[in-house]
């Protein structure tokens, strides 16, 4: 006995709901893919998926929430489990790729990307008093 | 045996709220949720402090309405593409926070934020390199950091 075969129980107002959340959380998925094959830069390209790994997810686990509230078949603690371990894991990735792409442009010596950080306290940065 | 209990437990309620409640995932969630929790033990964490942890549901509501915020922004500009340019480039935020969940937690929230990705933090001059899509001002970016996120960090885990 499947789920969907009782979608026809859904009220009107939370098909309403439930179409309107999946339809922004896929449209900013949709967008951000869309971005992420037309910017022109690799950093300007990892803002893109973003857009799906946010309030995209987040729009699609939010109709799931109502849908499966509404419908009372299970407490709704696989949507929010999800929403955190994308949020939390997403970084991640982002920061391997780009410290990845930092290290090679700064080898390759490219112009436009900002040189390493001193690797000693600048003389402007006073040591930290409580330290 | 068990040197995170709280994890420990929270393992097992959420192994159990995924799979469903059956002897058989209590027994394997239990299994799962011990080795777990040696695994953490092994990072040796440094135990976070939170005397104010009243304050976090503040900064998780300031950071969803700012990622609905820039979501929407960054989808303005990918959706008018070429027409309206944009210029997008690299900053540099010296921060004041050190504790480490504190800047891992900022590091998530201006990640998770479209618009802005946090690339790499130096721990000695104490300084954050962030790329931002649409770059106007960066001292505006600089203070904006700072004050709405920073300061409420530093709140958090002082």
């Amino acid at each position: 006995m499947s789920v969907i075969e009782h979608a026809d129980d859904l009220p009107a107002w939370a098909a309403l709901a439930v179409s309107f959340f999946l339809v922004v959380g896929a449209g900013l998925t949709l967008i951000g893919t869309i971005g992420f094959a037309r910017l022109p830069s690799f950093y300007e390209r990892i803002h893109a998926p973003t857009l799906g790994t946010s309030w995209g997810t987040g729009g699609i686990v939010m109709a799931s929430m109502i849908f499966f509230t509404v419908l009372a078949t299970r407490p709704v603690v696989h949507e929010i489990l999800i929403g955190i371990f994308v949020t939390v894991t997403t970084p991640v990735t982002l920061m391997l790729l780009a410290r990845a792409a930092l290290h090679r442009d700064r080898a390759e010596g490219n112009p436009e990307v900002p040189a390493e950080a001193p690797l000693t306290r600048e003389a402007e940065g006073q040591p930290a008093a409580g330290e | 045996m068990l040197p995170y209990p709280l994890l420990s437990a929270s393992l097992v309620i959420m192994w159990l709220a995924l799979n469903g409640f059956t002897l058989g995932h209590l027994i394997l969630g239990c299994i799962v949720s011990v080795f777990a929790s040696w695994g953490m033990a092994a990072l040796r964490p440094v135990k976070p402090h939170l005397p104010k942890w009243y304050l976090l549901p503040k900064l998780i509501g300031i950071v969803l309405y700012d990622i609905l915020r820039s979501n929407l922004a960054v989808a303005s500009i990918l959706i008018t593409g070429g027409r309206r340019k944009h210029k997008s480039g690299f900053i540099t935020v010296p921060l004041d926070l050190e504790n480490p969940t504190a800047l891992a937690v900022l590091a998530v929230v201006i990640t998770s934020t479209p618009g802005t990705a946090w690339l790499e933090y130096n721990s000695l001059s104490k300084t954050v390199l962030i790329h931002v899509l649409d770059l106007v001002d960066e001292a505006e970016w600089q203070v904006l950091i700072k004050t709405r996120y920073e300061a409420l960090l530093m709140e958090i885990f002082k």
